[in-house]
C-alpha cells in the first residue's frame, strides 16, 4: 500500500499523519502539495487537518478548490481510498464527497482533548480491525465539529450503514455528557455511500503510539492496510 | 458595465446559531429587554463586470452557489446597484 498527505497553506497535522503511516504502520508516503494537479499513484489520500487558507470563508471552502482537489475527486470517484481528518473532513464535506456541513462548536469554545468513540460500523476498509461497538481512544482539537445534515439526510446515513464513530462514553454509553461539540446523534465521522471515502474530527494520527497517551488511533492506520494490502 | 453587489448569507432558520444564540443572551443581560431574536451571518461587497443587470445577477448567483454560501447549512440574498466605471 502506498499513500499520499496532501498539504496546503495552513495544514497542521501533516508531518504527524506523515509519521504515523511510514514510521508507525510503516507505508510508504509521500507528501503532496495543494497546487500539483496530478497525484502521484497511491492507494490512499489522507487529507490531514489544520487551518487551510486561515479557515477563512468557512472552514475548507477554499481548500476545496486547490488544483489538488480535481484529482482527489477522482481519486474518490473510482473508488479509491480517503480519509479526511478534522479539517480534511470539512474539506471532504465543502467538496461534496461526504454529506453535511459543519458548524461552531455549541459551547463556542475550541475544544482540545481525548475523547472516546464507538465504532459503529466496522464492514469498512477504515475499521476492519476493530469490533462493531468498540470504543477508541482518539483526540479531537477543533472549534467547528459540530456536525449538521437534515433529517433526510441522517435517515439515509443510518439507512446506508455511513455513520461510522459515534461520541460516546468509554463503555460505550451515548449521551449529551459524551458528545464535545454538539453535533447531530454524535456523529464523529461517516463514511460515503461506497465506503471509501472517509471523515472523522477526531485525530487517530494522534494517537498511534503509547508515548502520545493513546495508541488507538493506530489501529484506523492498521485497519486500512489490512484492507487494501 | 460596473456593479456592486451586497451580498448577505446566514444560517438558515433550521439551522441552530450558537453565535447569535449567545450574543442574544449578552444582549439580554446587558438590559436589552426588546432584543427578542438575533442570527448572525456574512456580508460581503462585491464589485463586478458585466454587460448588464441582468448578467450580473446571474453571475451573482453562480458564485453565491459555488462558493459564497454553503447550501447545506445557508441561505443568501442580495441587492445590486450600478457603479459609474
Amino acid at each position: 500500500m502506498k499513500a499520499a498527505v496532501i498539504v496546503f497553506p495552513g495544514s497542521n497535522c501533516d508531518t504527524d499523519c506523515f509519521h504515523a503511516l511510514k514510521d508507525v504502520v510503516k507505508v510508504p508516503v509521500k507528501y503532496v502539495w495543494h497546487k500539483d494537479r496530478d497525484l502521484p499513484k497511491v492507494d490512499l489520500v489522507v487529507i490531514p487537518g489544520g487551518f487551510s487558507y486561515g479557515d477563512y470563508l468557512r472552514t475548507g471552502a477554499i481548500a476545496r478548490f486547490s488544483p489538488v482537489m480535481e484529482s482527489v475527486i477522482k481519486h474518490a470517484n473510482d473508488g479509491r481510498a480517503v480519509i479526511g481528518i478534522c479539517n480534511g473532513f470539512q474539506i471532504l464535506l465543502e467538496a461534496g464527497l461526504l454529506p453535511g456541513a459543519m458548524l461552531r462548536n455549541k459551547s463556542l469554545e475550541f475544544i482540545c482533548k481525548h475523547t472516546w468513540i464507538r465504532t459503529e460500523e466496522n464492514l469498512t476498509i477504515f475499521t476492519g480491525q476493530m469490533e462493531s461497538g468498540e470504543t477508541l481512544c482518539v483526540p479531537i482539537a477543533h472549534g467547528e465539529g459540530n456536525y449538521y445534515c437534515d433529517d433526510e439526510t441522517l435517515k439515509s446515513l443510518h439507512d446506508h450503514s455511513q455513520v461510522v464513530f459515534r461520541y460516546s462514553s468509554e463503555d460505550g454509553k451515548l449521551g449529551e455528557e459524551f458528545n464535545p461539540n454538539g453535533s447531530r446523534d454524535h456523529i464523529a465521522g461517516i463514511v460515503n455511500r461506497k465506503k471509501n471515502v472517509l471523515g472523522m474530527m477526531p485525530h487517530p494520527e494522534r494517537s498511534s503510539e503509547d508515548l502520545l497517551g493513546s495508541s488507538d488511533g493506530r489501529r484506523i492506520f492498521e485497519s486500512i492496510l489490512n484492507a487494501l494490502e | 458595465m460596473k456593479f456592486k453587489a451586497r451580498i448577505h448569507t446566514s444560517l438558515k432558520k433550521s439551522v441552530l446559531d450558537p453565535q447569535g444564540q449567545t450574543t442574544l443572551h449578552a444582549l439580554e443581560s446587558m438590559g436589552f429587554k426588546e432584543a427578542k431574536s438575533l442570527r448572525i451571518g456574512k456580508y460581503f461587497e462585491l464589485v463586478l463586470e458585466a454587460d448588464d443587470r441582468a448578467k450580473a445577477e446571474e453571475s451573482i448567483h453562480v458564485m453565491c452557489d459555488k462558493l459564497l454560501h454553503n447550501p447545506v447549512i445557508e441561505e443568501y440574498s442580495f441587492e445590486i446597484q450600478e457603479v459609474p466605471s
